[in-house]
């Protein structure tokens, strides 16, 4: 490819696996994705499909006994994989920085929301208090809280959730990161309040022009903020695509249930919701072949014994299933 | 504050009241009395010396006139040690107590934070271990046992610091390790186990998402939410120093208030009895006052009321 350079971010083949006392946990098995600068992209998928994994092993957030066994992360030129911690302490939270899901506990209890953002700005720039004062009162401004002055001297337990959550983003934002990780971040807020934090944080892009992952198992999120969607699956990107190409031509089995989960106002009759039956994949245990195939409806014998090969449909839009690949494996069972 | 505060000391004389009247009465239900001793007294002179102190009246009447006594903060004579009043034992061995006490405490703290968060950093690893059985061996060992042994090596073996008396600062050091030594261990238990609860907390994960340092996200993050178990337990320390330090203070041969205290159950010296009492009562209800508002200082959630 011969744009490789103009890419913001570019993650190849990246593992990370947890080495618990009962076995290695393969999270990640070979995450492959990129980001231009300016791309929204939306990571969707159930608990425990690697989507925060892939996000902190980005930041260099991963806990003991997380660990990135392979692959590369390029990010804004560095070699994140690469980076020791002291080196990673420089970039988090100035060039690319994280919203977390819960606002009620992500804020330190007893410092005030002023002492909190103040922190970031001084930590990463060369302003001086005053000046760093002054920069959060205007990134307050920024993300909607009004008497800016006044909650800057407030602690968070005497502001709504809506609110943390606006000054967790301006926390993000106060170095202007080329890229925002917003892990479900409207997952723990009521549902006026969610649409709000959406629509800042699509206006705010389009003011500052970063990057931003969404990562949400809320496909109706993801349609709204992103262009590009991956889906994940037992530390798999399964499909990958523009949100029309995602919603109009799935071309993974396990796209097409997520799909079909999602109740429909239009309906006229009242649809039952298709729930995809079966329990995720024991992650200490991973099957040899896809990941989905025991709980896929059109699972066949090749997909329980081999992962498929990433088939592409078109420059933005791909898919590891054997139902693309129909024509091969048919081929391979008969020569066989 | 100021409300809360005027409400904490009605509080506070409450229960001094009631620990005075408990006290009172408790210790008169002691068998025998301050003139019992192996050598008889002949019943002559122990009517005598009862009366002379005020022995012989009802019980309802020396409690009335031992409270009246009190308001005008007469704590009386001491029955034992003659001609001796109580207020003048207390001002004269307690600053040694304080003394011994409020370095102990000291050091426990100075050396008890650090040792519990060190553990809990560095949860499961060797020094988390090695921490831990000190601090299980700090909790298990009796004083007695510990004063004897730092006094047969550092005293007796090495020769390096003196055993008895409070005469230079060289005398605190084995005295104020012996007392020190089990509330050190017990707070490093409670920094670590509280430190291993902030450490998980979403804020923790906040501050490293901002790319602060281990210093900063230690020492300005984590410490100040995990102290709060710590300060609770400053009330009780500050009773375990001074009354606790009696096995320390007979050891040392150091002339503190702990074994007036318990030397004057012993020996029924009520006023005493009383006296220390009152005294050790009042410090524990004042600490305990100090540490609420130091906890709303540290945490900006609490609301006194």
């Amino acid at each position: 490819m011969s744009d490789q350079e103009n890419y913001m971010l570019k993650i190849n083949n990246l593992r990370t696996s947890f080495f618990t006392p009962v076995g290695e946990v393969k999270a990640l098995n070979n995450v492959t994705f990129a980001m231009k600068e300016g791309d929204v992209l939306g990571i969707v998928g159930e608990s425990g499909s690697g989507k925060s994994v892939t996000s902190y092993s980005l930041l260099g957030l991963l806990a003991y006994p997380g660990k990135i066994v392979g692959g590369t992360i390029r990010f804004n030129g560095h070699e994140i994989e690469k980076k020791t911690e002291a080196e990673m302490r420089k970039i988090r939270g100035d060039e690319v920085s994280i919203i977390f899901q819960d606002p009620m506990t992500s804020l330190n209890p007893v410092y005030t929301v002023g002492n909190q953002i103040v922190e970031v700005i001084r930590l990463h720039t060369d302003k001086d208090a005053a000046a760093a004062q002054a920069r959060a009162k205007e990134l307050l401004e920024l993300v909607g809280i009004n008497e800016a002055e006044k909650r800057l001297k407030q602690y968070p337990h005497e502001l709504s959730g809506g609110m943390r959550q606006r000054v967790m983003i301006a926390i993000a934002l106060a170095c202007e990161p080329k890229l925002l990780i917003a892990d479900e971040p409207t997952t723990a807020l009521d549902v006026t309040i969610q649409a709000q934090i959406l629509e800042l944080m699509i206006e705010l892009k389009n003011k500052l022009g970063m990057s931003i992952i969404m990562i949400t198992h809320d496909l109706g999120i993801v349609s709204n903020m992103c262009e590009k969607i991956a889906v994940m699956y037992a530390g798999k990107i399964l499909e990958y695509g523009t949100v029309d190409e995602i919603f109009y031509t799935p071309r993974h089995e396990y796209t097409k249930g997520l799909l079909r989960s999602i109740p429909n106002l239009m309906d006229r009759e009242h649809k039952k919701l298709v729930p995809i039956e079966g329990t995720p994949v024991d992650m200490l245990k991973p099957p040899k072949g896809c990941p989905f195939a025991p709980r896929c409806e059109s699972c066949m014998r090749i997909c329980l014994e081999h992962m498929p090969e990433v088939v592409h449909f078109s420059d933005t839009h791909y898919s590891a299933c054997w139902l693309n690949q129909k024509d091969e494996w048919t081929k391979e069972s008969v020569e066989a | 504050m100021g409300k809360y505060i005027l409400k904490r000391i009605a509080m506070g004389l409450t229960t001094i009241f009631i620990v005075i009247t408990l006290t009172f009465f408790l210790m008169n239900l002691i068998p025998g009395g301050p003139f019992m001793a192996e050598k008889a007294i002949s019943a002559q002179a122990q009517a005598a010396m009862n009366e002379k102190y005020g022995l012989d009246k009802p019980l309802p009447v020396q409690y009335k006139n031992y409270l009246v006594n009190l308001t005008k903060g007469d704590l009386g004579v001491s029955v034992k040690q003659r001609g001796r009043d109580i207020n003048g034992i207390i001002t004269s061995k307690f600053p040694v107590s304080a003394r011994l006490g409020g370095a102990s405490i000291l050091m426990a703290l100075i050396v008890g934070i650090p040792l519990g968060s060190i553990a809990a950093i560095n949860r499961g690893k060797l020094a988390d271990n090695i921490i831990i059985v000190i601090a299980t061996f700090g909790i298990a060992v009796p004083s007695f046992v510990l004063c004897t042994l730092l006094m047969y090596i550092f005293g007796v073996k090495l020769n390096l610091f003196p055993t008895y008396g409070l005469g230079s600062l060289k005398h605190y050091v084995l005295p104020v390790f012996a007392l020190a030594f089990y509330p050190t261990a017990y707070i490093a238990r409670l920094m670590r186990s509280s430190m291993l609860d902030v450490l998980g907390q979403d804020y923790i994960r906040t501050a490293k998402a901002k790319g602060l340092s281990t210093f900063v996200l230690l020492f300005k993050h984590a410490l100040r939410n995990a102290i709060l178990p710590v300060v609770t337990y400053l009330g009780p320390l500050l009773a375990y120093t001074l009354t606790g330090s009696f096995v320390v203070e007979k050891i040392f041969t150091i002339p503190g208030l702990g074994s007036e205290f318990i030397g004057s159950i012993s020996g029924r010296d009520y006023p005493l009895i009383m006296g220390t009492t009152i005294f050790l009562a009042t410090l524990i209800v004042t600490m305990n006052v100090l540490v609420d508002i130091a906890y709303k200082l540290i945490d900006p959630r609490i609301k006194l009321q």
